[in-house]
């Protein structure tokens, strides 16, 4: 991105890079021209995947915090939705209107995912995995525990979206467009929201806490706020995944799950929003297609392996590599501009590397 | 010991009282309010029984977790994944040669291979970067868990230990006592308490070695300050294979331990994992003592929960992590 536009704190529609437009028109028109399982089985599931993997980016990437409770996040808001509204278990399903029980569950995966950001912020680095890790496993154990509330092993089913306007939202043109709007304007908002004041102090505080602690900055309520606003995307991108599968069980949390949404965000790239979505349509496309190139049984270790390349070689994912490509170009044309651009994205690894040195020279 | 009195007399009162409670009512013959409150005396003492040794076998797993990461500043977190690929293994060879103690040899010895390598090939090569380490790891452990399942499959497999270890022994703890006068003792099986025994050998062992030995000197200067411990002449990459031999071996042995008390399945390793974390986290991490401690209290945590509140077992694990963490986010026995 340009740095220019990115400090402004405004775009007008010039400014609005012509890749963009294009990618909006394929997303807008492309119902008109694929199947109903491209639209529903890949075209909608890769863009809720990729929302859930956003607020992962968006905690990651901006605020430096790898949280892995998003999908549990997420599970949090499925289960509210059918706890609160209604399913053909015969077990809970309160009743509520459709858009009292969304409101509640967006807000209760977003108030659970501060919580957890409450818990796990207090330590730093390579604890915030682990903590998270260990709420997400003890979530999946609670709920298959759990008969009275969750209804145990066998879940919840017939959780369905509203008919509304004459709309049958769970058709897949309909449910696609709703995914698209959910999944653009969430983009959209971390995109803003990273130019903005909390965003640029979230940046900060990711890259030396300690400053900003100093400079009067209150870094524990930024960071659990930075929790809240990825627990509204992962939680509203939950409501969404429980209408598309229409149930949700232990099996919808578990770990493998989990490091499911690790590995979209990974492979995609964390360093900007639209990651998560080239990671989601390549997890999806691998997870479908997978079949034609290898045993099905064997998915895992092919996404394994996948992201172990990506994690060894390009630890910037997919966006990494296309960076790279792009830089190469230019390198080509005009070879310093190229360089400066290529130290400057590679803003963390180089500060790890210097990392290593100062350790090496104390 | 003697510090934490001084500067917590308070706490060391709270403590030192609920343990007597504890041991008084382990001993004690229940007066019939405590039946009526917490149901039979039997339940009541398997449950803390039970717990003590699944203890016993989270330190075990956790040890080994919590040593690497002590040094490397690594979090390996395929260590649930070696938990299970040393349980599978130790089974294969036992099954084939008929002898429990070589499965366990084995288990041990494949592990602290398989621990060697991933250090050389793998984290060697990442010093220092501590979430792509982790990263790695997860990768890893994807790639185990599938190739696992496919050849061991979905089925579950049972040990069987040596002759002398199997079946109940009486312990000197009376249950009841009936209306003619007999005491009833309660029984317990012999396996279980050899668990606790072996953790508790390997502790200590740990804790000779870490503390009275020259190597376990390097080690320990290596978690202090890895660069000096380089610089005063010492190998430090010898050291760290060591160390994750060591640590992953543990996770391979664990496997037989645990494979044989309990059973061995897919899904284990993610058990075994959640375990660790825990465990650490609560302990803290880099410390073999307090692994000790945190294995305990979740042992007997989990153990209690199932017990007492069934559907809410987890919970009572979840809290003791948030408690640890909102007062001592650093951990039990952590320092930093």
């Amino acid at each position: 991105m340009d740095t220019r536009a990115l400090f402004s704190g405004s775009t007008s529609l010039s400014n609005i890079h012509p890749a963009i437009i294009v990618t909006a028109v394929f997303l807008l028109a492309y119902p008109s021209f694929a199947s109903d399982f491209f639209i529903f089985q890949i075209g909608a599931y890769s863009l809720i995947l990729g929302t859930i993997a956003l607020s992962l980016m968006m905690l990651a990437g901006y605020g430096g915090m790898v949280s892995l409770a998003q999908l549990t996040a997420a599970g949090m808001a499925g289960y509210l939705v059918a706890i609160l509204g209604e399913n053909s278990v015969g077990v809970m399903g309160l009743g509520w209107p459709w858009w009292l029980t969304v409101v509640s569950a967006v807000l209760g995966a977003a108030i659970f995912s501060a919580f957890v950001g409450a818990i796990s912020v207090r330590t730093e680095g390579i604890y915030t995995i682990m903590i998270t890790l260990a709420i997400a496993v003890a979530f999946f154990y609670f709920v298959r525990q759990n008969y009275v509330l969750f209804n145990g092993f066998t879940g919840f089913a017939g959780v369905e979206p509203p008919t509304l306007f004459g709309v049958y939202w769970r058709d897949p043109t309909p449910f696609y467009y709703l995914s698209l709007v959910i999944a653009g304007g969430f983009v959209w908002a971390v995109f803003y929201a990273s130019r903005s004041t909390f965003g640029l102090s979230l940046q900060a505080i990711r890259d030396n806490p300690r400053r900003m602690r100093a400079l009067g900055y209150n870094v524990t309520l930024h960071r659990v706020a930075a929790y809240f606003f990825s627990g509204l995307i992962a939680g509203t991108a939950g409501v969404l995944l429980v209408w598309f599968n229409g149930r949700i069980s232990p099996g919808s949390v578990g770990v493998d799950v989990v490091i499911d949404i690790l590995v979209i965000a990974v492979v995609g790239g964390m360093r900007h929003p639209v990651g998560p979505f080239l990671g989601a349509i390549a997890f999806v496309l691998l997870e479908n297609f997978a079949i034609d190139l290898i045993d099905r049984e064997r998915f895992n270790t092919v996404i394994g392996i996948a992201f172990l390349l990506v994690v060894l070689f390009s630890p910037d994912g997919l966006l990494g590599i296309w960076n790279r490509i792009r830089s190469k170009i230019r390198f080509g044309r005009s070879g310093q501009q190229g360089a400066s651009r290529r130290t400057g994205d590679d803003r963390q690894s180089a500060e790890s590397s210097d990392n290593v040195k100062t350790q090496e020279e104390v | 010991m003697r510090n934490f009195v001084e500067r917590h007399t308070f706490w060391a009162f709270v403590i030192l009282v609920s343990v007597a409670v504890f041991l008084w009512m382990i001993f004690a013959i229940w007066p019939e309010w405590l039946i009526d409150g917490l149901g039979r005396k039997k339940t009541f003492v398997k449950t803390f029984l039970n717990g003590v040794t699944l203890g016993g076998l989270y330190f075990l797993v956790a040890s080994g977790f919590t040593l690497v990461f002590g040094l490397m500043r690594n979090v390996n977190l395929a260590h649930g994944s070696m938990y299970l690929l040393g349980a599978y293994i130790g089974y294969e060879v036992a099954e084939l040669s008929g002898n429990w103690f070589l499965g366990l040899a084995i288990a041990f010895l494949a592990i602290a291979a398989s621990g060697v390598l991933l250090q050389v090939l793998v984290f060697r090569r990442m010093e220092g970067d501590d979430l792509r380490q982790t990263l790695v790891t997860i990768g890893i452990s994807i790639i185990a868990a599938d190739l696992m399942l496919a050849t061991w499959t979905g089925t579950t497999y049972q040990f069987t230990p040596p002759d002398w270890l199997y079946g109940a022994t009486q312990l000197p703890i009376i249950s009841v006592i009936k209306s003619s006068g007999t005491a009833v003792y309660i029984k317990y099986p012999v396996y279980r308490l050899m668990v606790l025994l072996v953790a508790i050998t390997v502790g200590l062992g740990l804790w000779l070695f870490l503390n009275r030995t020259k190597i376990g000197m390097m080690i320990r200067a290596g978690v202090n300050d890895r660069e000096m411990l380089a610089a005063s002449g010492v190998n430090v990459q010898l050291v760290f294979a060591l160390v994750f031999a060591i640590g992953a071996g543990l996770a391979g042995f664990a496997g037989v331990i645990g494979g044989t008390a309990l059973s061995i399945a897919p899904g284990e390793d993610v058990r075994y994992l959640l375990a660790s974390l825990v465990v650490v986290i609560v302990g803290g991490l880099g410390s073999v003592s307090g692994a000790a401690i945190g294995a305990l209290l979740i042992g007997l945590a989990e153990q209690f929960g199932l017990a007492y509140f069934p559907t809410y077992g987890v919970v009572l694990t979840f809290l003791i992590m948030v408690v640890v963490l909102a007062v001592r986010p650093q951990g039990l026995m952590g320092g930093r």
